[in-house]
């Protein structure tokens, strides 16, 4: 191949010494980090695991930020003066502490506690998808109940007014107005995620980083290997904002001008 | 008392105002690559405005009368931090000799591995001395100085487990994030079968936990990592031998030839064998 021979070409005057054009410098090292040895392989594969480990994390922490903020929302509107519920006061000041404790450390630690600490296992992929998904959920249970909080008791009155019970007036009144609400926030979370996972790469879990860093490894260079990592995620965070904002603007039809 | 806060808020812009300045002051100093500087040192006038003249040849550094050298203090007995928060350790000793022939004043900074090679690269610091071994694919993209010390790449297993360099392939192996024990062991054994992190103490950790098998890293750390850790071992067979040397930025031929002669007259002192006697005790 005429590229290969290239390669070696220039990349044997560099090495003994001699001086290459800034091209033929750029050159050698993008097909160092990109094409030698079918190295692109590598970052999709390393995409791969980072989108699984994404999408893994995101529904994990939504099913556990939507039963966080349930409880939670369900505790602090209860009519001052009544009789509390002490089950929901006591799930509620579980899961408060829950929030705190994740919110409040920071996330490289988190993943290195339940790598080292807890799990002790050699399935550090999914650990760390795991970890990533305990911490989505305390962001993502503050985040829906915010939106469950903000839409307005009236609400809820005019459901039950009508004879809806509790779990119906959320389901058809609240929640529907709520998520359209917190569609933003929640794109971000999102995002914030799927960058996080990055840190995957801290306890061995082999993702986009991982591979990076591995192939900067092999020959020193590490600006094209990061480059080329920051553009995966770049595009890939592009394309799912592209999708979010189709989401939101189809929610939006329903509403009156 | 609105007054105030709005001579408050027009000093508070002010100072943001500057401090970006001086940011910018600063950025376009160390964007001054080494390479560039050796170009200038040609004319006398540069040449004595960051380096000196002497039995070194001409050379310059990024900050006038420093030695920057980036590491990754982890990696005893090499380089590792003080209680204090400094630096000590074989890498750290043979810099401040550099350093001292040199008539320069050492300055360490302490980064991840790869970042200590990528700040070597790019000018961010004037050498890279973190147990680092020279192959060719990075001569390509970094000069390095004359070898002085020796690194042996050895495995770390768990006392009494049957891991020999003949099953290896078998085994789930801790490495460190950058080195060559992780590069030998990918193309060797594949990445399957290789776990790597941040440093050496995360993969010891994680042997001592039976998260991997075996840990391969240099003969140095090694000993130290088995000494402090019950129960480990090191194997009698060396995984590989190999050459450290001191990294400096492509080109930069100056800083380079000056470390080179200042390592000579070490080694021809003695001093460079007396500071690794220090560290490393013979069995």
């Amino acid at each position: 191949m005429d590229l290969a021979q290239l390669y070696e070409t220039w990349k044997a005057i560099s090495v003994s010494g001699g001086d290459l054009t800034w091209w033929q410098d750029f050159f050698v090292k993008f097909y160092q980090a990109f094409i030698e040895a079918d190295r692109w392989q590598q970052y999709l594969e390393g995409t791969g695991t980072t989108l699984v480990a994404t999408a893994l994390a995101l529904l994990m922490g939504v099913i556990l930020g939507v039963l966080v903020a349930m409880v939670r929302t369900a505790h602090d509107q209860q009519r001052p003066g009544r009789r509390k519920n002490p089950v929901l006061g006591v799930v509620n000041a579980v899961f408060k502490v829950y929030v705190t404790v994740i919110r409040g450390t920071p996330m490289m630690l988190q993943l290195l506690i339940w790598a080292f600490v807890v799990f002790k296992s050699r399935q550090y992929t999914l650990v760390g998808i795991f970890g990533l998904g305990i911490n989505s959920g305390a962001y993502v249970s503050e985040i829906i109940r915010g939106g469950l909080m903000a839409v307005d008791g009236g609400q809820m009155e005019a459901g039950r007014s009508l004879g809806l019970n509790y779990l119906d007036t959320m389901r058809f009144i609240v929640v529907p107005q709520a998520f359209k609400a917190i569609l933003p926030s929640l794109g971000n979370e999102f995002i914030i995620l799927l960058k996080d996972t990055s840190l995957l790469s801290v306890i061995s879990g082999q993702e986009l980083m991982y591979f990076a860093q591995a192939i900067g490894t092999r020959n020193y260079a590490m600006m094209f290997p990061l480059f080329g990592a920051a553009c995966i995620y770049l595009v890939l965070v592009i394309i799912f904002s592209w999708l979010l904002g189709k989401l939101e603007r189809r929610l939006r039809q329903s509403d009156r001008r | 008392m609105k007054a105030m806060k709005k001579l408050l808020a027009v000093l508070l812009t002010l100072g943001l105002v500057f401090a970006l300045a001086a940011c910018g002051n600063n950025g376009s100093e160390n964007s001054q690559t080494p390479s560039q500087d050796v170009t200038t040192s040609e004319e006398p006038a540069a040449s004595n405005e960051g380096g000196s003249t002497g039995d070194y040849g001409e050379f310059t550094t990024i900050e006038e009368g420093v030695l920057i050298m980036s590491t990754n203090a982890a990696f005893p007995p090499y380089e590792m931090t003080t209680d204090d928060g400094s630096y000590e350790g074989i890498d750290v000793e043979i810099a401040q000799a550099i350093a001292e022939k040199l008539g320069l004043e050492l300055q360490i900074d302490n980064m991840e591995f790869t970042a200590a090679l990528e700040a070597a690269q790019s000018g961010m610091s004037d050498m890279v001395m973190a147990g680092v071994t020279v192959n060719e694919d990075r001569l390509a993209v970094m000069d390095f100085s004359n070898t002085y010390a020796t690194g042996i790449q050895v495995v770390i297993v768990k006392e009494g487990s049957d891991v020999t360099l003949d099953n290896l392939g078998e085994q789930l192996i801790g490495v460190q994030n950058g080195t060559t024990g992780w590069q030998f062991c990918s193309d060797q054994f594949g990445d399957d079968h290789v776990s790597a992190f941040d440093n050496g103490i995360t993969a010891v950790q994680a042997l001592m936990q039976d998260q991997v098998d075996c840990v391969v890293i240099d003969q140095g750390p090694a000993e130290v990592f088995v000494s402090e850790n019950e129960g480990l071992t090191i194997l009698e067979t060396e995984y590989a031998v190999e050459d450290y040397a001191i990294g400096v930025a492509k080109g930069n031929e100056g800083l380079l030839n000056a470390i080179n002669t200042a390592l000579a007259e070490l080694q021809a002192d003695g001093i460079i064998q007396s500071i690794i006697d220090k560290y490393i005790t013979a069995e």
